[in-house]
């Protein structure tokens, strides 16, 4: 990349709630793989007459979220309506939050080795604010026109938006992997790119450092791209993105604030909006929810599970590499998984006559390396653990038999041991572990074949 | 037997079966038939009444044509939902039919509820039963003049400022418009909604304590209803409270001549029965009308903006010109830049109306005002004032936008038109209880100078 010019990039993440009914009515919101329209009712059709009644769980859930995230709750917050006209928006308004978001000022940290070990180069993106709002219904174009299901229409959605700290499409990557992997220790949302419960949209300008301006403001201008349903594709977008606009001020002029879409088969974004189109939303109070407000009690009422990144840092204090304790914490389940055998094992070791330094690693590195399958039931996977780290019975009889054999078929092997090149004994070990077919530990044989090297002359 | 018989009669009626369930809506039925074309007050009539109880208890009732009515045509006076039958029930009327209501019909009203005479309306006005060249006032126009002419014991309609109590006035007949949060707006086509509240309008202050009994109440569908308990406003009635009423002049300035003589005339019997009339300062009602045109205006331009024209039928050159002029001027005020001038500073002196009715409130527990400044006008005045509706209304405005209760009961008849003149009582913040029981005090007292009697006469069976 050209260092005269550096990227902004803001984010913008949607994340569908799992909540069993809709924001504003009694619906279940779970709609994928639904026939079109079965999942509604006068409220989240948006009827004459028709009132939404907010869902509980799912203010309660957006708390959560910012909460992890490190937000600050406001203690009065409030729902409003964000006004425009799109046919799957029946009520021809969305209830949103303008001014009075559930959390704000928060920040999230991707783990990464360098900053577990060195708390200095630390990757930390601050988070502008939390709201809860509802989805849209979904427009299927046909050959026989274009029908609306409002299945979608009500599912609760919360809004993250991200202050604009991030520079580059990699660390973007990144927090959206690591937002990922805490929604859903959270267990609030399948945050699925591919199913859309989870959907980002990229702020991206480019700032020129040629101005020699010592205090760099923002970009006057921004563009947003839509509709990127992976990682890989935010990458590339991202990066195609930022290209596009160094081109066009390399040629001394400015890109145009405007909205893109993002075009998977060809990776490249093409503009779909422009800024004179932009929408005045006409924000008001929605006068059909009284505000809310949350005293501290409840706000501490709402609790974290362990978060992710504190997993890894509790997993190296107990010795396991940061690698394994990585892979470990993407997943709860694995996490949890992983600390159930490590504590039933625990127990056990006493009565097990087994030396084992660094249990925890060793456990880790059998989930990790899948040299255990961890779809097994805890009890089975200690069952298999202690049978693997058990000191295998020898058959000395017949590995002496071998040994000799092995001996004899490479005299040169011999030889050479016996002039001082030590290192030969290395390929005598092997060929006897062949032989043993791995039923014998290569500490062992080694001592064996040392001791019958010796008695040759 | 039954003309001008009020609801809890007729309920005695059938209980003592000396009448049928059948005979009653039936009777109904005819009297619509013979003088609706004359005042058309409803839109739809339902006459799919079937019942194999005979004596089961069945009351009939009206409701205006914002109510969704499962079933039922609901068109809220609109061309734009022309074709529109609810596939649900509004919280006020399933109440009622749980409580063994008949629905007789959806009665006429200003399109969307937009103005104070039903000259809105796509359906033509609703002329007033005491002078068929005059508004029957509005929005609920319809339900004033159904229960004023007697097509209907009792109706429901709603307010969002002045929309019960102003054709209560001009019709003759009593108006309740409950605390804001009180009834469930639940199927109540939205005018404005941190103002609409359903309410009854009937022939005597009994009924509208029984209606709203059943009609008052927490609703799960709607999360600006208040969990208070409903009192047993029936029964309370009969308990002979002593209040302290507050007069103010603000409510007085401009108000015609013959009206103001009744409100005195009032007063003076108050006095009698041993309440204590205290004179108050409240902020004059003309603020109200700034901030009511501006909070009303913007959310009508959000409530209508559902009707885009892809669902319902017909699309938005339906609108007539009061629904298309007030949703250019909510669109205006709430716009980028206009925000803080208009709507967040109406919302700061709705906040200043509002502290200062709970000072007044402090010294006196009831307001008596008049409801209009006006009896009844001719048809076509409306033409001749841009904000008719926020003029007609100035003296509702202010409990409106505070969310007050304020019943309006008819209190003599001008000389020069013999229209009916209303009062209104203001109460505090779910104390209809109150306002009801000096309203059954004043009615037993005066029968209200025996003008609904009068109303209901003028059309005999």
């Amino acid at each position: 990349m050209n260092d005269d010019y550096k990227p902004v990039i803001g984010l913008e993440i949607h994340i569908e709630l799992k909540t069993s009914s809709k924001m504003f009515c009694q619906c279940s919101s779970s709609y994928f793989a639904k026939p079109p329209n079965t999942q509604v009712c006068p409220v989240c059709l948006g009827m004459p007459g028709a009132l939404p009644v907010p869902n509980k769980k799912a203010i309660e859930w957006t708390i959560l979220i910012g909460k992890s995230l490190n937000c600050r709750i406001n203690s009065f917050s409030k729902f409003d309506r964000k006004h425009y006209f799109y046919p799957d928006l029946p009520k021809g308004y969305q209830i949103s939050q303008y001014d009075d978001p559930i959390a704000v000022d928060g920040w999230l940290e991707i783990a990464n080795k360098e900053s577990i070990i060195n708390q200095s180069t630390k990757k930390i993106f601050r988070i502008r604010r939390v709201h809860l709002e509802e989805d849209t219904g979904k427009l299927i174009h046909s050959q026989n026109g274009t029908l609306i299901d409002f299945n979608r229409s009500g599912v609760p959605l919360v809004e993250i938006v991200t202050e604009p700290d991030f520079d580059n499409s990699e660390d973007v990557k990144k927090f959206l992997e690591e937002l990922q992997v805490l929604i859903r220790y959270l267990d609030v949302s399948d945050a699925d790119m591919e199913k859309g419960t989870m959907r980002m949209e990229p702020n991206i300008s480019i700032i020129s450092q040629k101005s020699k301006v010592k205090e760099q403001k923002l970009p006057n201008y921004k563009v947003e791209v839509k509709n990127i349903n992976s990682f890989r594709f935010v990458k590339q977008a991202i990066d195609y993105e930022i290209k596009r606009q160094i081109e066009i001020l390399k040629e001394g002029k400015a890109p145009i604030q405007e909205t893109r879409g993002f075009d998977e088969k060809k990776g490249i974004t093409y503009s779909q909006r422009k800024k004179e189109e932009a929408a005045d939303y006409r924000y008001f109070p929605e006068p059909d929810i009284p505000p809310l407000v949350f005293s501290q009690g409840y706000v501490n009422s709402i609790k974290l599970p362990e978060l992710p990144l504190a997993k890894i840092k509790k997993y190296i204090s107990l010795g396991i590499r940061f690698e394994e304790a990585f892979i470990l914490t993407r997943n709860k389940n694995l996490a949890d998984y992983f600390e159930n055998i490590s504590s039933k094992f625990k127990i056990k070791i006493p009565n097990l006559n087994l030396k084992i330094e660094n249990v925890d690693q060793i456990i880790a590195n059998y989930i990790v390396n899948k040299k255990i399958d961890s779809n097994l039931p805890v009890n089975e996977f200690i069952n298999k653990l202690i049978e693997n780290l058990k000191p295998k019975e020898v058959d000395k009889k017949l590995l002496e038999e071998i040994i000799i054999k092995v001996l004899k078929n490479n005299q040169k092997a011999v030889l050479d041991y016996k002039k001082g090149k030590l290192n030969a004994i290395m390929f005598l070990v092997g060929q006897v572990m062949k032989e043993m077919k791995g039923k014998v530990e290569a500490k062992i044989v080694k001592e064996e074949v040392e001791k019958k090297l010796k008695n040759i002359n | 037997m039954l003309l001008g018989k009020s609801l809890v009669e007729i309920s005695k009626l059938i209980e003592k079966k000396d009448i049928s369930n059948k005979e009653v809506i039936d009777y109904f039925l005819k009297r619509i038939d013979k003088y609706d074309k004359k005042l058309n007050a409803y839109l739809t009539v339902n006459r799919y009444y079937k019942s194999d109880n005979f004596y089961k208890m069945i009351l009939p009732i009206a409701v205006k044509d914002n109510f969704c009515t499962q079933g039922i045509k609901t068109t809220a006076s609109s061309k734009v939902l022309k074709n529109f039958i609810p596939p649900y029930e509004s919280t006020v009327t399933k109440r009622l039919i749980d409580a063994s209501f008949f629905i007789l019909g959806k009665t006429n009203m200003d399109a969307w509820a937009h103005g104070s005479s039903t000259e809105t309306s796509d359906f033509g006005p609703t002329k007033n039963p005491w002078d068929l060249l005059c508004s029957a006032g509005g929005s609920s126009g319809g339900s004033a003049a159904v229960v004023s002419s007697y097509l209907a014991p009792a109706a429901i309609g709603s307010e969002t400022a002045g929309s019960i109590r102003q054709p209560a006035a001009w019709s003759g007949v009593i108006g309740l418009k409950p605390t804001y949060g009180r009834v469930s707006r639940y199927g109540l086509i939205a005018m404005a909604s941190s103002f609409d509240c359903p309410g009854p309008l009937t022939l005597t202050t009994e009924d509208t304590a029984f209606i709203l009994k059943i009609i008052a109440g927490k609703d799960k569908f709607d999360a600006t209803t208040t969990p208070n308990e409903v009192p047993d406003y029936v029964a309370s009635l009969k308990k002979k409270k002593q209040f302290i009423i507050g007069v103010t002049d603000e409510y007085l300035n401009g108000v015609d001549e013959e009206i103001n003589k009744s409100f005195y005339q009032l007063v003076k019997i108050l006095e009698k029965l041993g309440h204590q009339i205290k004179k108050i300062k409240l902020l004059s009602p003309k603020y109200s009308i700034s901030v009511y045109t501006i909070i009303q205006r913007a959310e009508v331009s959000s409530n209508l903006a559902r009707y885009d024209g892809i669902r319902y039928g017909n699309n938005r050159t339906f609108f007539g010109s009061e629904a298309k002029r007030r949703i250019m001027l909510g669109t205006y005020v709430l716009s980028y830049g206009y925000y803080d001038a208009y709507y967040k500073k109406a919302q700061k002196v709705r906040t200043l109306i509002i502290e200062d009715f709970k000072k007044v409130f402090k010294e006196v527990d009831i307001i008596l005002a008049p409801t209009t400044p006006i009896a009844a006008l001719k048809l076509g005045e409306f033409d001749k004032y841009p904000f008719f509706g926020e003029i007609m209304d100035v003296l509702n405005e202010p409990a409106a936008i505070a969310g007050i209760c304020a019943i309006s009961f008819p209190f003599g008849l001008t000389k020069k038109g013999n229209l009916p003149i209303g009062l209104q009582l203001m109460g505090r913040w779910f104390e209809e209880e109150n306002i009801l029981n000096l309203t059954y005090q004043i009615e037993k007292e005066t029968d209200f100078l025996g003008v609904i009697k009068k109303g209901v006469k003028k059309y005999p069976d």
